[in-house]
């Protein structure tokens, strides 16, 4: 059959399994906009790059699928660019495809030139640039290929225009891939499992990191039997959330900068520390020196890169965590650590007055109650997606997430603008999910223009501003680390309740905490996307935090001039 | 501390362009880098000497080996091996140096590869130390120009780099 390369593309994707695409069209990719048509595959055209790029990576978080995105040469490759570094840093499969000017133009400063595969050489996994017809399907399937297996992530292909004009005979090659440099599949030796064996029996005070490598390698089953069996708590990172439930009692909830007082201070206390598909993020870790210095640690992670790269580590096993998980749980033993589960839960009692009800009882509406009735209201049953900044952390501490893939965020870029767009792709992908985004004010204003897609494309998520009239998080560290100096965080935002209304969607506005939980019915019964704006306190802060660089161990906790007793609702 | 890293990798358009990258990004400096081809279509062999310390060395190891068209990562720093440099000197010869210069190149069994009236092109290949000894002899005598390829290694004995990728575990 004679297709031209923009068909054997739609062919190739097609075949790749691919339902969605988000994207922009311009010059360099009219052929392959035309030809996409005659293809049963959807297309949502999104209001920025950016937007199409966040999707693409929440489509591909929430269905465990390939994300796809595209744009043309130029400001429309781009403009992808903060997209790919996010879905890059949190290893998010995703296939990026870029029109190029006509190949015998590259290398002129041709109109909307721009060397993207240069630009993306550093923020993709791998990328390609395609100046030949008969390249196309196979470097295609390279692509997905790369993207999905070993550690996932962005694969860009940049195309040039005659490439995608040309027509050539064409059949689909469906041989096995095979690359020379590509080794997605590394195992840890069977003397490897044996060691881990011995460590884990020895250790008396064993802790478990979980991280995203459990939900990308899908152990979340063999994670769950591993800490159930040998008594092991769990504590997880921020984009580990969800990989084991919440609500289980051997979890301990997130680590880090935010995480609760006991979990770091059981990071310090503990004497073997299981590291799963995690990689001692500096936010996870504080400072190295001190870092959980009396534990023997165990990494198990399939990128030999994360190895020994910021915390030395005295055993790797390096594979997938859910076969390696598999041949330990074959052979370990059960064991019981009565002792430092007690220890753990001393500490928590101690804590047990929480942050969340240490808030001021006056009439202020505090983002961490907004979370907590969210909660509440979806029975912790929605699926969760994040802008960055105080109401992300807010998010992660008081949303307990018990089922797997069901919070997204932009963990390792922290990438304000995330939250909406990776929403909409969610939702696509999981069209059954109740899919709520939580965005500062801040964040949401640098995508809120894909309201429009949303409504274009009829998607459905609720949309819970946290409008605090800060940059909080910034504001956040001005005031513990700048003196209160509050250079360029007051921010003045547009009424969110129009904006949404002039996108033809419903918006609604929330000031006491009394009206926060019919808020969010109204919002999840009525149809079409949803804009709550959450007039919360200006000035509140995220506690505990652990401040850059410093010791896990030390954290800045609330002030508490008169603690105020627990109440039932707020209770786990 | 010196390290002799050797790289088979894809020979494809941007390679080169790939692995300096990921040096400059994650702060190695290069020393000297080589590139050419092998004994196999389609693999280049590059040489690259950093200085850098054990650990880190590691570290690069398996961030080279997170580039898709890396095949094979050595570090041949401890092994017994044969390294190479290439100079070419262009130095200005007179009536009165011409033969201490001749007398020089034989010495350290250098070559002449073109003469003027006024000068010379020497050609000397050898590893850094002998090179370096050279280059200080003629110095003094009026070095006009001077162009090194960098260093190519080679691990002595018979088998050639064992092709079993990563360090850290084994292939499925
Ligand atoms: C694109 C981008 N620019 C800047 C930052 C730095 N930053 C991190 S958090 C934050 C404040 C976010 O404010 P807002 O969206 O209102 O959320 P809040 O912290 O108030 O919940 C900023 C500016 C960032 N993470 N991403």
């Amino acid at each position: 059959m004679k297709l031209t390369g923009a068909q054997i593309l739609w062919e190739t994707l097609v075949r790749e399994g691919v339902d969605v695409v988000f994207g922009y069209p311009g010059g360099a990719n009219l052929p392959i906009y035309d030809a996409m048509l005659d293809y049963p595959v959807r297309h949502v055209l999104t209001r920025h790059e950016q937007g199409a790029a966040h999707m693409a990576d929440g489509y591909a978080r929430a269905s465990g699928k390939v994300g796809v995105a595209m744009a043309t040469s130029g400001p429309g490759a781009t403009n992808l660019v903060t997209g790919i570094a996010t879905a890059m840093m949190d290893s998010s499969p995703t296939v990026f495809i870029t029109g190029q000017v006509a190949s015998k133009l590259i290398g002129f400063d041709a109109f909307q030139e721009t060397d993207v595969t240069g630009i993306t050489l550093p923020i993709t996994k791998h990328n390609y640039l395609v100046t030949h017809t008969e390249e196309i399907g196979p470097v295609l399937r390279e692509a997905f290929y790369i993207a999905r297996t070993g550690r996932p992530g962005p694969v860009l292909v940049d195309i040039a225009k005659d490439a995608q004009q040309h027509s050539l005979e064409w059949t689909y090659d469906d041989k096995p891939i095979k690359m020379r440099g590509y080794r997605p599949d590394l195992r840890p030796t069977s003397r490897q499992i044996e060691q881990a064996l011995e460590m884990i029996s020895a250790a008396k005070r064993p802790l478990i990191l979980a991280g995203r490598g459990v939900l990308l390698s899908g152990a979340m089953n063999e994670l769950r039997q591993f800490a159930e069996t040998a008594n092991v708590p769990v504590a997880m990172t921020l984009l580990g959330i969800s990989c084991f439930p919440a609500t289980h009692p051997l979890n301990l909830g997130m680590m880090g900068m935010h995480g609760e007082a006991w979990v770091n201070q059981a990071i310090q206390e503990a004497d073997l520390l299981l590291a799963f598909g995690m990689r001692f993020d500096d936010r996870v870790t504080g400072n190295l020196k001190t870092y959980a210095v009396n534990a023997k640690k165990i990494h198990i992670e399939i990128d030999p890169a994360e190895v020994n790269k910021n915390v030395p580590v005295d055993l790797a096993l390096v594979g997938d965590l859910r076969d390696t998980l598999r041949q330990i749980l074959a052979q370990m033993q059960p064991v019981s650590h009565i002792d430092w589960l007690s220890q753990i839960a001393r500490s928590k009692g101690d804590s047990a007055v929480r942050d969340i009800q240490n808030l001021p009882p006056d009439d202020h509406l505090y983002a961490a109650h907004v979370i907590n009735d969210l909660w509440h209201t979806t029975s912790g049953d929605a699926m969760i997606v994040t802008d960055v900044g105080q109401h992300q952390m807010w998010t992660a501490q008081y949303y307990k997430q018990d089922n797997p893939n069901m919070w997204i965020t932009s963990g390792g870029l922290g990438t304000m603008g995330f939250g909406l767009p990776a929403a909409i792709g969610a939702k696509l992908a999981r069209p059954e999910a109740d899919v709520g985004a939580v965005a500062g004010d801040g964040g949401f204003q640098m995508t809120a223009a894909e309201l429009s897609t949303a409504a274009q494309e009829n998607v459905k998520v609720n949309v819970a501003v946290m409008n605090n009239g800060f940059l909080g998080m910034v504001r956040q560290w001005q005031e513990f680390f700048y003196e209160r100096r509050y250079a360029a965080t007051p921010m003045r935002s547009p009424d969110f309740v129009k904006l949404a209304e002039a996108h033809g969607l419903t918006g609604l506005r929330v000031t006491q905490r009394g009206e926060v939980v019919s808020a969010i019915q109204q919002a999840r019964q009525t149809d079409g996307t949803v804009v709550i704006d959450f007039r919360v306190e200006q000035e509140d802060s995220v506690y505990p935090m652990v401040p850059s660089g410093a010791d896990l161990h030390n954290m800045i906790r609330r002030p508490m001039p008169n603690p105020i007793a627990e109440t039932a609702e707020d209770e786990i | 501390m010196y390290h002799t890293i050797v790289a088979l990798v894809e020979d494809k358009p941007g390679v080169l362009n790939r692995v300096a990258s990921l040096f400059r990004r994650r702060a190695f400096n290069i020393e000297s880098l080589t590139v050419g081809h092998t004994e196999s279509p389609g693999v280049s062999r590059m040489t690259i000497v950093v200085d850098s310390d054990d650990q880190n060395v590691e570290r690069l190891t398996s961030y080279l080996y997170k580039l898709v068209n890396v095949i094979q990562v050595e570090d041949l720093t401890v092994l017994p091996k044969v390294t190479r440099d290439l100079a070419m000197i262009k130095v200005s010869a007179t009536a009165e140096n011409r033969t201490h210069i001749m007398q020089t190149v034989d010495v350290f069994r250098a070559r002449i590869v073109d003469v003027t009236n006024s000068s010379f092109i020497i050609e000397i290949t050898g590893d850094e130390d002998k090179i370096e000894g050279f280059v200080d002899v003629l110095r003094p005598l009026g070095i006009i120009e001077m162009v090194r390829t960098g260093i190519v290694a080679m691990a002595r004995g018979t088998s050639p780099l064992y092709v079993n990728g990563n360090g850290n575990g084994v292939h499925a």
